[in-house]
């Protein structure tokens, strides 16, 4: 492997270690606010009791995510040094923003949120849930804008041999930041929701504090339900937005070769680059032409359009994003069922849904990093789409002997860091929430 | 646009000099971490920091963001340059965000101990590190046209560049104990005040060492502005000798604060109006006036910065408001 192979790989691991974290917290924060919500308007403890245990879990995630969120901010300067010079000028104010308006939001009343609850009133904690919500979720949004100007670049010309900004406001609103924006947010409302509905059916196949258990899964039903609704249909318009942007990406995705009217939705396949074919190719017949263009005589552009040098990497493009798809359409799928059997009162007895449930724990995470590999892959050769390769991106000072020990080094460090999180994630579980005042006289 | 560059200049000085203030402190509240008696002693150490810490480190995070915006060719080249010093801190800083956080969840003494030693070692190290980077920028660089530096990892590792970061860490130190002066009581507090005394013979030894040293060999700005922010850092240095004697913590901590900010002002002042000094050939230094972004870019992100450091400012004081008072 080269230098750049090097720095994609350290890249790609360090920011798909990070990103298990935000999307979580994302989701969480934003089920913590409910929460404290109707704690505030009801007074009711079963609020507070459920606030206060997923505030525990909340906190481990977020600690990861910050640990290995400081990372980020320096790795462009560390790895993708030609990058930066060459970028700066535009990609580094969504960053300094995310700090100014986000950052500081949300890492400010966290404190409050997790050592706070006994020195402010009640409508101040409930205010410090909402700011570190929307903290997070406003801290996405400029990271979205910096991802999706390295997508759709606009707002820039080329002068003294770099970009150079000619309007701020073309550049944040680029083409893809929008339609990314929504996939992004209500994916991570999917995986928070989803997290507690998979830790509440755990609690109650291990039969362990059911009556918070049950009352835990409810609440997060209805939130799932609509999130995944909201991923589905927020995910269709950001690939309608990848066809009209970014063709050879959507071509990939979908293991496209001839321009056409009336292309399949492919289900299955597996695209082989030295026939320029999609192998056992299993697919709905204009099914992608009446998606991109609501037609079956849209006409969808293929790869064969785009010089092999310019083609992303076909089998990971398809596979990340198939495996996206399908697991949304697993979630919504669990979740109806969920509701049914809510409905029909069964929900924490039916031990298929629980089990099914428990084991999906993790796949809303992978589903969020699945659309990132998609994403991100989709956009190769290039760093910034069609402005600038990945390979003239890297930095030159940097030998390819320290890149690899520095890949050592965090691979080591964030297996450490991810036993430590699953084990303490699994005590807290364990342990539960506080028992309410009826509960312990009882 | 060369007043926009300036602007810009003392915004990330301001930036970076708030993280050295705020960070210093819970930084330096880890390098005592282990001197601390297992226990009681410990937790108040924690506890002291805990709600502060990663609004604190925000600081850093912005002023890399703002250092990436700003002065783009700065950045691509210090953290291309510093590679492995930097992946060092940067692991540091995961591993003593995660100790501080997940000490407390497993009530189990090994346990604690092993996180304990992991904050000190975390802390200690990005407090070294960046001082030893701040020496090397002092020092300069060699550089490729391209901007690229081209000197290896061992080479930051010189005398001069080490007794810089030997100020920056014992800096660190004399902070946090005098933070940990204003934040605890009793026996604890006593400690922490003997800490503050001796530890502030290393600083004040240290910074003299460097400032001498300095202003023999590398000065490539305004000679009188550095000595003057110079003499005014030591000045600062020595009423904190002063404050500390007379038990009056809270003076003691803000005269620390201001020592901080001379130094790092004595920094820029050496430098100016240089940010990266090519050591192989001055025509390729990095300047506040050839490494910056554009004049529209200047202009936004000053926008930015003016809606949001009141803003910033504000949260700070209110965090600080509700936990004030001894832990």
């Amino acid at each position: 492997m080269d230098a750049v192979e090097l720095a994609r790989l350290q890249f790609g691991l360090t920011a798909g270690f990070h990103y298990l974290f935000p999307p979580l917290s994302i989701g969480l924060g934003w089920m913590l606010f409910a929460y404290q919500t109707c704690f505030l308007k009801t007074g009711n403890a079963v609020y507070q009791q459920l606030a206060r245990f997923w505030t525990r879990l909340f906190a481990l995630t977020f600690a990861a995510g910050v640990a290995t969120g400081i990372v980020m901010e320096f790795q462009f300067g560390t790895n993708w040094a030609a990058y930066s010079r060459f970028v700066g000028d535009i990609f580094g104010a969504p960053l300094a923003a995310e700090g100014v308006f986000a950052f500081f939001l949300e890492s400010s009343f966290l404190g409050v949120l997790l050592y706070g609850e006994s020195r402010v009133s009640r409508k101040v904690y409930w205010l410090s849930s909402l700011l570190v919500a929307l903290g997070a979720t406003l801290s996405a949004f400029w990271i979205v804008v910096a991802n999706s100007w390295q997508q759709t670049p606009v707002g820039y010309h080329l002068m003294n041999g770099r970009a150079e900004l000619t309007s701020f406001w073309t550049a944040v609103f680029n083409p893809s930041t929008l339609p990314r924006y929504f996939h992004v947010i209500t994916g991570a409302l999917v995986v928070g929701s989803a997290f507690v509905v998979g830790v509440s059916a755990l609690m109650l196949l291990r039969k362990q504090h059911a009556a918070f258990a049950e009352r835990s899964l409810k609440s997060a039903l209805i939130p799932f339900f609509v999130s995944v609704i909201l991923v589905m249909g927020a995910g269709h318009g950001h690939a309608v937005q990848v066809a009209r942007t970014q063709p050879a990406k959507l071509a990939a995705f979908e293991g496209l070769w001839e321009t056409q009217t009336g292309a399949p939705l492919l289900l299955f396949g597996w695209p082989n680059a030295a026939t320029e074919k999609t192998d056992w190719a299993v697919g709905l017949p204009d099914g992608l032409s009446l998606l991109v263009g609501l037609s079956k005589e849209t006409r969808v552009q293929g790869l064969k359009d785009f010089p092999a040098a310019d083609r992303p990497p076909l089998v990971p493009s398809f596979l990340s994003f198939h495996l996206m798809v399908a697991l949304g359409g697993w979630f919504a799928l669990l979740a109806a069922a969920g509701l049914v059997l809510w409905w029909r009162g069964a929900v924490a007895r039916n031990r298929l849904f629980l089990t099914a449930a428990a084991l999906s724990l993790p796949l809303p995470i992978v589903a969020n990093e699945l659309g990132w590999m998609a994403a991100e892959i989709g956009r190769q050769p290039w760093v910034v789409y069609n402005l600038m390769r990945t390979r003239d991106a890297v930095s030159a000072a940097v030998p390819a002997g320290q890149i690899l020990a520095s890949i050592l080094l965090f691979t080591l460090v964030y297996a450490l860091l991810f036993g430590v999180w699953l084990y303490l994630l699994d005590r807290q579980i364990k342990r539960g929430p506080q028992p309410l005042a009826e509960e312990i006289r009882s | 646009m060369i007043t926009l560059q300036i602007t810009w200049l003392l915004l990330i000085g301001i930036l970076i000099i708030g993280y050295a203030i705020l960070d210093g402190f819970d930084l330096g509240v880890g390098i005592w971490h282990l001197f601390a008696k297992k226990g009681a002693e410990r937790g108040a150490f924690i506890r002291a920091i805990e709600p502060f810490w990663d609004g604190n480190e925000v600081w850093l995070l912005t002023a890399g963001g703002a250092l990436f915006a700003a002065f783009p060719a700065v950045y691509a080249t210090v953290f291309s340059g510093f590679y492995l010093a930097l992946i060092l801190v940067l692991v540091g800083l995961i591993f003593r965000a995660v100790a501080i956080e997940y000490r407390n969840k497993v009530a189990d003494h090994r346990w604690v101990a092993v996180w304990d030693v992991i904050f000190a070692v975390g802390s200690i190290l990005p407090s070294l590190l960046y001082a030893v980077a701040i020496g090397n920028l002092l020092r300069g660089l060699p550089l490729s046209a391209a901007g690229d530096y081209l000197g290896g990892f061992f080479d930051l590792l010189n005398p001069y560049a080490l007794t810089v970061g030997l100020v920056g860490l014992a800096m660190f130190a004399v902070h946090g104990a005098l933070y940990l002066a204003i934040k605890t009581g009793g026996e604890t507090q006593c400690k922490a005040r003997a800490w503050a005394a001796r530890a502030w013979w290393a600083y004040a030894a240290c910074f003299l060492i460097a400032a001498g040293w300095t202003s023999h060999v590398y000065v490539h700005g305004s000679a009188a502005l550095a000595q003057a922010f110079g003499a005014a850092a030591a000045l600062a240095i020595g009423l904190i000798r002063t404050f500390n004697r007379q038990g009056r913590d809270t003076a003691a901590f803000l005269a620390s604060c201001v020592g901080i900010a001379l130094v790092m002002l004595g920094v820029v002042a050496v430098l100016f109006p240089n940010l990266v000094i090519a050591s192989n050939d001055p025509a390729r230094s990095l300047t506040v006036f050839n490494a910056s972004s554009s004049e529209r870019t200047l202009g936004v992100m000053l926008v930015i910065a003016l809606i949001g450091m009141p803003v910033v400012i504000g949260y700070t004081a209110v965090i600080h408001r509700i936990f004030k008072g001894k832990v």
